[in-house]
């Protein structure tokens, strides 16, 4: 099952389902990699509500996304790690640093509408 | 008393409960006898034994006159059990006396002491009377042994029981004392912590507060930890994990409150604390959360 990408406003946005195959999720990176310029996006917002479980692929390639976007020059922002999500991905080590993180879409987007204030 | 049971016996006494039905009767019959010697010689029996108890310098969280009361109290509900050859009434005694005494600090081989004593005194009140007839104080003993084993052990374990449950209460309600997630402000969490965590209790504080943050929309949490006298390693990479986590959710934690010797310990054990956000005390920790959260407190003559 593909993710779909939306576009609002400058960011883009990615929404996880529950089911991901590690091919979808390869897909989905390119993706946004090519559509962060092409749209000329400031940011992107990856959705992970959905998520019950994030093995270490997923979160590698959520680590990996966030690299390849900051190199093209936009923000990621990873946003709805469920709790218990969170402390299994840290037991395992991946604590994705150095990657915004937020509460929820709406918690993200509040993040991003500040920075981009700051930096206009 | 008739003597049904002709040939004497010798068994090795123990806690086994007699085979066939002439020895039981016998030996019932041998207790009664047993019984109404304890009734006689009930006032010289108790206070001897009351005497060994103070003697041997047991139960001394309590005074002279309870003992006694209590000693009294024991020893009917003995001779009752050794009676009536029934433990129910014994044990909800035991259970009942030691609901009373545990918290008073009273140990178990205390009470095991005092039970053992009584066996003692009255097995030699048993040799003072029968010494002349061996045959007879051998099948007495016969009577005697296993019902008085079982009473030590009803009562001991009557006492540990009661002590166990105690203490798992007590547990119980630590824990549930334990985790409170507060909210101070709009999206501002406290987690204090006090006493000794171990894992176990690491992980339900991680949980209760990943829970709260999500819960409260938290944006920012603060941990003081200014009633934690102690963290090892294992702790310590909790409390980082910790933070990772509720960095995940979109919260920042601020820690507070970490004494010297913790501030040494984790050095010394060589902890990553470089991602901790650390203030001096639970007021400066707040202030920074406000800061952090756009709030700014001014009083109101400074308002005006």
């Amino acid at each position: 099952m593909e993710v779909p990408i939306l576009k609002q406003g400058e960011v883009l946005i990615a929404t996880f389902q529950a089911a991901l195959s590690d091919a979808d999720l390869n897909h989905l990176r390119s993706g946004l990699v090519h559509q962060v310029v092409k749209f000329r996006s400031r940011a992107v917002i990856v959705d992970v509500t959905a998520m019950d479980v994030l093995d270490s692929f997923a979160s590698r390639t959520l680590r990996e996304i966030a690299h390849m976007i900051r190199l093209r020059g936009a923000e990621t922002v990873i946003v709805g790690i469920q709790p218990e999500v969170a402390f299994a991905m840290v037991q395992l080590g991946l604590t994705l640093e150095d990657v915004a993180t937020a509460l929820d879409l709406e918690e993200g987007l509040v993040y991003l509408n500040k920075k981009f204030k700051t930096l206009k | 008393m008739a003597k049904r049971d002709g040939s004497p016996r010798i068994t090795i006494s123990g806690d086994v409960p007699p085979r066939d039905s002439t020895r039981s009767e016998a030996s019932s019959e041998l207790l009664r006898e047993l019984v109404a010697h304890l009734r006689q010689n009930r006032t010289q029996l108790r206070e001897e034994w009351v005497g060994r108890i103070s003697e041997t310098r047991l139960l001394t969280a309590m005074t002279k006159d309870e003992i006694f009361t209590e000693a009294t109290s024991v020893y009917d509900s003995y001779v009752e059990a050794l009676e009536t050859e029934t433990f129910e009434a014994l044990q909800a005694y035991a259970r009942n006396l030691s609901e009373r005494i545990i918290p008073r600090g009273v140990e178990t081989h205390e009470v095991v002491g005092i039970v053992l004593l009584l066996r003692d005194v009255l097995a030699r009140s048993l040799f003072a009377k029968y010494q002349t007839d061996f045959a007879k104080l051998n099948r007495i003993l016969d009577a005697y042994e296993p019902a008085a084993n079982r009473i030590a052990n009803t009562v001991a374990v009557g006492f540990v029981q009661e002590r166990e449950r105690v203490i798992r209460q007590q547990q119980e309600a630590i824990r549930e004392l334990s985790t409170p997630v507060l909210q101070v402000r709009e999206r501002l969490l406290i987690l204090p912590i006090i006493g000794v965590i171990d894992p176990q209790r690491a992980r339900q504080l991680t949980e209760q507060l990943l829970r709260g943050i999500r819960t409260n929309r938290a944006k920012v949490v603060v941990i003081d930890i200014t009633g934690v006298a102690a963290m090892d390693v294992t702790v310590a990479n909790h409390l980082v994990q910790t933070v990772e986590a509720s960095r995940l959710l979109g919260a920042t934690v601020i820690v507070t409150g970490l004494s010297p010797e913790i501030a040494q310990t984790l050095v010394t054990i060589g902890v990553d604390l470089g991602k901790m956000n650390t203030v001096g005390d639970l007021q400066g920790g707040i202030e920074q959360a406000e800061r952090l959260l756009g709030y700014k407190v001014v009083t109101l003559a400074e308002q005006n």
